[in-house]
């Protein structure tokens, strides 16, 4: 009698195959014709619910919380600096090109009841939690909802590997075992960023760490919204962390897509990325039944590529529909956005294809830029920190032009801006791509 | 009292529903879904499995070439939608991992402490987290969204929350996929893991009025304890990172109907499955 339930499921597995095999041809061996076209086939996706935004903030290689982001965006003025992080190995020189270090990361220990979770990653986690109110909003949601209603969804790419990292330059016992001071096994995978964010706020929600490379910390906007949407939470600490590490030194170099000089995104002459580290957080809540609040998560979109591990189509297809679908699940149309907060990576690959599928899907109006030039690539963080760099657009009511392009590539629309602007816009969107062709696009807005 | 009684969903703990309509599994000895019902009714053992999955869905250089948690996230992903019979392009997929590939962390980690200027390419994109997530969608040719999550222990619960979350937002069916590899080098010190285990599960909305194509799944957060490694599969892969995803998948081939999954933070979820 045990094994039927079993025996039922491989009958309906199989009732269920002859039914439907006749109607969806397989195509496992082979890739599905790509449509060179946006237009839906299936049913759009549904409105989203509106979500409030109680809080948000960014702490990168132009400082601490949103006025140093603000600032630095309406003055012109980079982060960059020339690497000066040295190599784990013995006699390795810092790779030549330049980077977007936060400063003061070094001095910046994390409280002692927390020191089991130290190191980099965990640092800019825990500095940049500490700003433009989150806190604050944590705990008015924690009060309205109770710890378990608010989940915990932070995107990173490598996480705490520096500290990996660091113990592998540091074995002992002949190699086999981590130095004492490193053997946390809490900061040895990936799952590092979301457990310490779990433990330094006591939020008691489902608490994942969303990691699809570049894209990660704009995916877990629309997860939260899902999970809020579903009815498993009622508030959502979302945001990313990602701190310079020698994994993404030396494996963006060994990509060639490290450029020598400080990024030029959309340049004609650009020759690839620089590099960055960054954290940031949004607090999102439920709205009530007539709310408005100050700025809104309206939409998402995401999508894969379905073409290289790290490349991007080369239509911009999965760009295109994951912008398509944050629109649509906003519910307006493309005029309707005042800026737009591109991925901009300063590859020659990326900005190529973006500045296509921009082309292909906004007026000539629209005002996007790529704000790499300010902060680097901050890889798993890229989506918060180029969120809140969009809800400030819509808050602040300056739109940054993109920094260190002089030259526009022949292949960029009117859409792209080297200049920044002074306009009060009600939507502001932010795309975020990663390695295996995975999208996301989110919609924000000031009702 | 059933189980269910001491702790059913409320409204601050719903519950979210899916039909589970096919399974994928694959490990040393169990290469197929097929082969771990019978294992875990009978405790038979395939001859001659293979060491290693062999995913159709990559170009046979691939084939050989991807690290070994792509390859088996990949094969217990095919398998699922084939067994669905459902398109694997058309489906959004989940992709949960512990760990994601240890060996590739330990190669990356070793190479940057003796000789950083020669890591390779290829194993630097491979060492992303949705590196699986990335080679379905490519294989598959699906454009549809794909993300790849990690929570320790609790990654499977919280990649079948989201997908859940998918089809309550509008999606007719997710592909969800849970697995892990070995540990490897210095690494293992810290996280030990055994084996090579992965398990997919293609879930849809479950449809109104009208006869469910397989089991109806509940699931809903509780602080009740998660249920102890004690079934046959469970035991038999109980070193492996993925291991606590296995109480469901016992109770899928055995037809158990009750389990809890831990879903961290000390809370689990709670999983009824209603055999019809």
């Amino acid at each position: 009698m045990k094994h039927s339930a079993s025996q039922r499921l491989r009958r309906h597995i199989k009732a269920h195959v002859a039914a439907a095999a006749p109607k969806r041809p397989s195509l496992y061996c082979g890739r599905s014709p790509l449509r060179d076209s946006t237009d839906y086939v299936t049913s759009p996706p549904l409105p989203m619910p509106p979500l409030a935004i109680r809080a948000y903030t960014a702490t990168t290689a132009l400082g601490r919380g949103l006025d140093a982001q603000a600032s630095a965006l309406r003055e012109r003025r980079s982060g960059l600096r020339r690497n000066d992080l040295t190599p784990l190995a013995a006699g390795e020189a810092p790779l030549d090109c330049w980077i977007g270090r936060v400063d003061g990361l070094e001095d910046a220990a994390l409280p002692a009841g927390l020191s089991q979770w130290e190191s980099r990653n965990n640092r800019l986690a825990w500095l940049s939690l500490q700003q433009d109110g989150v806190r604050e909003a944590l705990a008015a949601a924690v009060a309205r909802h109770g710890a378990e209603r608010i989940a915990v969804i932070v995107g990173t790419s490598t996480s705490s590997i520096g500290a990996t990292e660091e113990a592998y330059s540091r074995l002992r016992n002949d190699g086999r075992e981590f130095p004492e001071d490193l053997a946390r096994p809490t900061l040895h995978t990936p799952h590092s960023l979301g457990a310490f964010v779990a433990e330094a706020t006591g939020l008691r929600g489902p608490c994942v760490t969303v990691a699809t490379a570049c894209s990660s910390s704009a995916k877990v906007f629309a997860q939260a919204a899902r999970l809020i949407a579903a009815g498993l939470a009622d508030a959502a600490l979302v945001g990313g962390v990602d701190t310079l590490c020698g994994s993404v030194l030396f494996g963006f170099n060994s990509l060639q897509l490290v450029s020598n000089a400080p990024c030029r995104p959309f340049d004609a002459e650009r020759i690839g990325l620089s590099l960055g580290e960054a954290g940031g957080y949004a607090v999102l809540e439920r709205l009530d039944d007539g709310e408005r609040a100050a700025l809104e998560l309206r939409g998402y979109g995401e999508s894969s590529d379905a073409h290289h591990m790290s490349s991007p189509h080369p239509d911009g297809l999965g760009a295109r529909l994951a912008m398509r679908d944050a629109m649509t699940r906003a519910g307006i149309d493309a005029a309707e956005v005042g800026y737009l907060n591109l991925h901009g990576t300063a590859t020659p690959a990326n900005d190529k294809i973006e500045a296509l599928a921009i082309a292909a899907l906004f007026p000539d109006t629209l005002h996007a830029s790529s704000t790499k030039g300010w902060t680097g690539h901050t890889l798993g963080a890229a989506g918060i920190v180029e969120s809140a760099f969009a809800l400030l657009a819509l808050e602040r009511e300056h739109l940054p032009g993109t920094l260190n392009s002089v030259v526009p590539d022949p292949a960029n629309g009117p859409q792209i801006r080297f200049d920044s602007a002074d306009t009060r816009i009600r939507y502001a969107m932010n795309n975020s791509f990663g390695f295996g062709g995975n999208n996301c696009s989110l919609v924000f807005a000031r009702p | 009292m059933t189980a269910s009684d001491l702790d059913p969903p409320t409204r601050r703990t719903p519950a979210l529903s899916a039909v589970i309509e096919s399974v994928g599994y694959w490990s040393r000895g169990l290469p197929t879904w097929e082969a771990a019902c019978a294992f875990a009714v009978h405790g038979d053992l395939v001859a001659d499995a293979p060491a290693r999955p062999s995913p159709q869905l990559l170009a046979p250089n691939e084939r050989r070439r991807a690290p070994e948690t792509v390859a088996v996230a990949l094969e217990v992903a095919l398998a699922a939608c084939q067994a669905a019979g459902r398109d694997p392009a058309s489906l959004p997929s989940v992709f949960a991992s512990n760990h994601g590939d240890m060996a590739i962390t330990d190669y990356m980690c070793a190479t940057l402490a003796s000789e950083p200027r020669t890591i390779s390419p290829t194993r630097f994109h491979n060492s992303v987290h949705n590196a699986a997530a990335g080679y379905w969608t490519i294989g598959a040719g699906a454009m549809q969204p794909a993300t790849a999550l990690s929570a320790l222990d609790a990654s499977f619960a919280q990649g079948l929350i989201e997908a859940l979350a998918q089809i309550a937002a509008g999606d007719e069916a997710v592909l969800l996929v849970g697995y892990d590899g070995a540990a490897t080098g210095p690494l293992q010190t810290m996280w030990g893991s055994d084996g090579l285990l992965g398990a997919a599960l293609v879930l849809a909305r479950a449809p109104a009025g009208r006869r469910a194509t397989g089991p109806l799944l509940r699931a809903w957060l509780s602080d009740e304890p998660p249920s102890p490694l004690e079934g046959k599969l469970s035991r038999r892969e109980a070193g492996n990172a993925s291991a606590a995803m296995l109480p469901l998948f016992d109770a899928l081939a055995s037809g158990h109907d009750r389990l809890a999954l831990p879903a961290g933070g000390g809370r689990t979820l709670r999983v009824e499955l209603a055999h019809d």
